[in-house]
């Protein structure tokens, strides 16, 4: 009797999840509000302490989003944010797998995050200083840079090999998110011309494109790659390099306890100074017995070495890291790289070393 | 002489079969689809439809299907990357057999899924005889599968006790969370439901002005805002730390709705039943509850039968909308495969789909068929 109530549901795609931007306003303002109240409570307990009293980290996902957050065929989460979630949990216990998950939507993250229903969130989320200041979270890093692209039938439209050349294509977008406004705004910019063809929800914008009802798919570039998987013909389709939003998606924890928030910080940080040195799942023990001094630092194998127990941790916490998971780079490409079906190149989420964004403070 | 008669017969005409063109397969066509021009019209547009649509959903479902693999490359042709000719269009029942233990289950871990089998196994065994007439003990039978099932199914499903590993309800999912939301909505509706139509037909205006308002104020909100409350909002109220099982929450939450709405639907039948009933029953001096329960209720309930199974079988499929507070049904659970990359395919969410929908129509069709039956047999008279 009810089910024409259900609006968006999310599936391969509820990425950012760019609601209107009224129902927006109100949500920021009363999970703001309500943040405020909670955040005296949620500041005086020690996150760590507690997740090591329950002997498990709890950790909100999403609900379901190719290469970030899936159940396999044993139900058993897997994902880029879902790895992610583990590292902390070896970081912390030595162990990757006492970590619970909370799959959430996108409605419910902050909340959950807020009143302690989960000890850090790891869900696709964009860093926005709206999220960092009036929600009351603290973003630790980016562990994928994101952002809105387009995807086009290279048969429908010969020789096209990059945005700009797409004046009055018609263009599939979900409707009533911000990237149905970004594509506004780029059209608009680039003085083209250009016929949106909106649908509610994103299963109707996939059957429309896959059905050829218009030449051009927006959303974010992650997800093109997933979608692309469900195409009739993916090889007709093209990626296109333009990235027109920036979308960093990264961990987020609560405000008000700095130890926790460099905890799961310096995990990240640990991920990908693990790949930096070129310890990987495989080598970390040989690496162990490395004379490199960088690597004896990391791997807390220096004498005397405070680094890890300054952190509230033990000194061997990026062995335990990587034992769990692997470094950054194993973990991008097991789950969203060459490893997996989606197959999304590194790009910018490459080190700094190999051209990329990705850089991290040294561990010293 | 009489016998010299040659038209007087001495023994009776054998029936002759009814002529050809009353009988047999070409005269019911003929009666039931070829009867007027229009009604031939009809069929033949009837028959071009079938036709149309049941050879290539047979295709797809049975001949073209793909009913083993291990991952998406089985159901996705070589342009797709996988191992189907091109043109490939099957279901991809492979998809449904990987994840068939989470479609049952959700993520209930591997080790503890024998308890959710005994339970389905016990109320199976219940219910069935339950559900004959002509099986006796039925007291017995009631007092079985309303009281103590619920309990043992509790302690099974949860654990924590006897050295059953503790099982958290959030790893609930699947059959088992549209099953056991809607069971216990069912259960729980029908007698508030009756208690509340009362109510609201009470002459004592406090009983009768809460009952309205509890009424009016559920059926005026949608199951939807009335989940995302319970599930995003009230957190927030409670102290950091406190919190109790979502699961329990939508339990809550649905078992109010269903009530408000069985409360309207039993409303229909109390007030179908003739005046005279109460008036009747009042004058043998019956109490207010010897009225109810001898004389007006069993006519009242008998008469909204179809009303009830409608509720029920609109909660059944309502149950889906827990989706939304991230609690994962059967079809939540089936749509949320749908992120596995290791099974994207074009082919995947039609398949996954398909089987949910089969799933729910085994349900919903058995609850019909049996409240049909009801219908038939409770029909003591009135016929119209």
């Amino acid at each position: 009797m009810l089910s024409s109530h259900i609006k968006k549901t999310g599936n391969s795609l509820e990425k950012t999840e760019k609601g209107s931007w009224v129902m927006k306003y109100i949500i920021s303002g009363i999970l703001g509000a309500a943040a405020l109240g909670l955040m005296a409570t949620a500041a005086s307990a020690g996150t760590l302490e507690d997740v090591k009293a329950k002997g498990f980290l709890q950790c909100g996902v999403s609900t379901g989003l190719a290469g970030f957050s899936a159940p396999n065929d044993k139900g058993d989460w897997q994902g880029l944010d879902v790895d992610f979630c583990r590292a902390v949990a070896a970081a912390i216990f030595g162990d990757g797998t006492k970590v619970k998950f909370t799959p959430l939507s996108a409605k419910e993250r902050f909340t959950a995050l807020q009143s302690g229903e989960i000890d850090m969130l790891s869900r696709n989320t964009t860093w926005t200083i709206n999220r960092d200041t009036a929600l009351g979270l603290n973003f630790v890093g980016v562990t994928y840079y994101d952002g809105q692209g387009f995807m086009i039938n290279a048969k429908k439209l010969p020789g096209v090999n990059s945005a700009l050349q797409l004046s009055g294509a018609a263009v599939c977008v979900q409707t009533g998110t911000t990237t149905e406004l970004n594509l506004a705004d780029y059209f608009k910019a680039n003085k083209m011309e250009y016929s949106p063809v909106v649908f509610e929800k994103l299963e109707e914008v996939d059957a429309a494109y896959d059905a050829g009802r218009c030449d051009v798919y927006t959303t974010d570039q992650s997800g093109l790659y997933g979608i692309r998987l469900k195409l009739s013909s993916p090889d007709d389709h093209v990626v296109l390099p333009e990235i027109i939003s920036k979308e960093p998606l990264g961990p987020a924890v609560r405000q008000g306890d700095d130890k926790w928030y460099h905890i799961v910080k310096w995990v990240y940080f640990g991920l990908l100074t693990a790949e930096e040195l070129g310890i990987t799942q495989a080598n970390v023990e040989e690496m162990k017995a490395s004379g490199n001094p960088e690597i004896k630092r990391v791997l807390g194998t220096e004498a005397d070495t405070k680094i890890g127990t300054d952190l509230g941790l033990g000194n061997d916490w990026v062995v335990n890291i990587v034992k769990a998971v692997g470094n950054y780079g194993e973990v991008f490409e097991r789950n969203v790289g060459q490893g997996s079906p989606l197959k999304i190149a590194r790009g910018i989420n490459a080190l700094w070393t190999k051209g990329g964004l990705q850089y991290a403070p040294p561990i010293r | 002489m009489s016998q010299d008669i040659g038209y007087v017969r001495t023994e009776m005409a054998l029936p002759q079969p009814a002529p050809l063109r009353e009988r047999g397969p070409l005269a019911w066509m003929r009666k039931n689809l070829f009867a007027n021009p229009f009604d031939s019209a009809l069929t033949i547009v009837g028959l071009v439809i079938v036709a149309m649509i049941l050879p290539p959903l047979f295709n797809w479902a049975i001949v073209n299907a793909q009913w083993t693999g291990t991952d998406r490359t089985f159901c996705a042709t070589v342009a797709q990357g996988g191992i189907q000719p091109d043109g490939w269009s099957g279901a991809c029942w492979a998809f449904v057999k990987a994840k068939f233990g989470q479609f049952m289950f959700g993520r209930y871990p591997l080790d503890e899924r024998w308890r959710v089998i005994l339970v389905a196994i016990m109320f199976v065994a219940l219910l069935v005889p339950l559900l004959i007439p002509r099986v006796p003990r039925k007291g017995l039978n009631a007092v079985l599968f309303f009281l103590v099932l619920p309990v043992v199914s509790y302690f099974l499903l949860i654990g924590g006790v006897f050295g059953l590993p503790h099982v958290e309800t959030p790893l609930w999912g699947g059959l088992l969370v549209t099953l056991t939301l809607s069971f216990v909505g069912i259960v729980v509706s029908l007698p508030v439901g009756i208690l509340l139509a009362l109510g609201r037909r009470s002459k004592m205006p406090v009983v009768k002005m809460l009952c309205v308002i509890f009424i009016e104020t559920v059926r005026g909100v949608p199951l939807i805002t009335v989940l995302f409350m319970a599930s995003v909002m009230l957190p927030l109220f409670l102290p950091a730390g406190v919190s109790f099982d979502k699961f329990l929450r939508a339990l809550i939450g649905v078992s109010l709705f269903a009530s408000a709405y069985m409360a309207e639907v039993v409303r229909g039948g109390l007030q179908a039943i003739p005046k005279g009933q109460y008036e009747g029953a009042d004058s043998l001096g019956l109490s207010y509850w010897q009225k109810m329960g001898l004389i007006v209720l069993p006519q009242a309930l008998k008469l909204v039968i179809p009303g009830i199974v409608n509720t029920f079988i609109g909660m059944f499929k309502d149950t889906s909308l827990v989706y939304i507070i991230s609690m994962f049904d059967l079809l939540g659970v089936v749509r949320q495969n749908f992120s596995d990359a290791a099974w994207a395919s074009p082919q995947t969410p039609a398949s996954g789909l398909v089987f949910a929908a089969l799933v729910f129509w085994i349900f919903c069709f058995g609850m019909s068929r049996y409240s049909i039956f009801m219908e038939r047999r409770l029909d003591t008279g009135h016929k119209r």
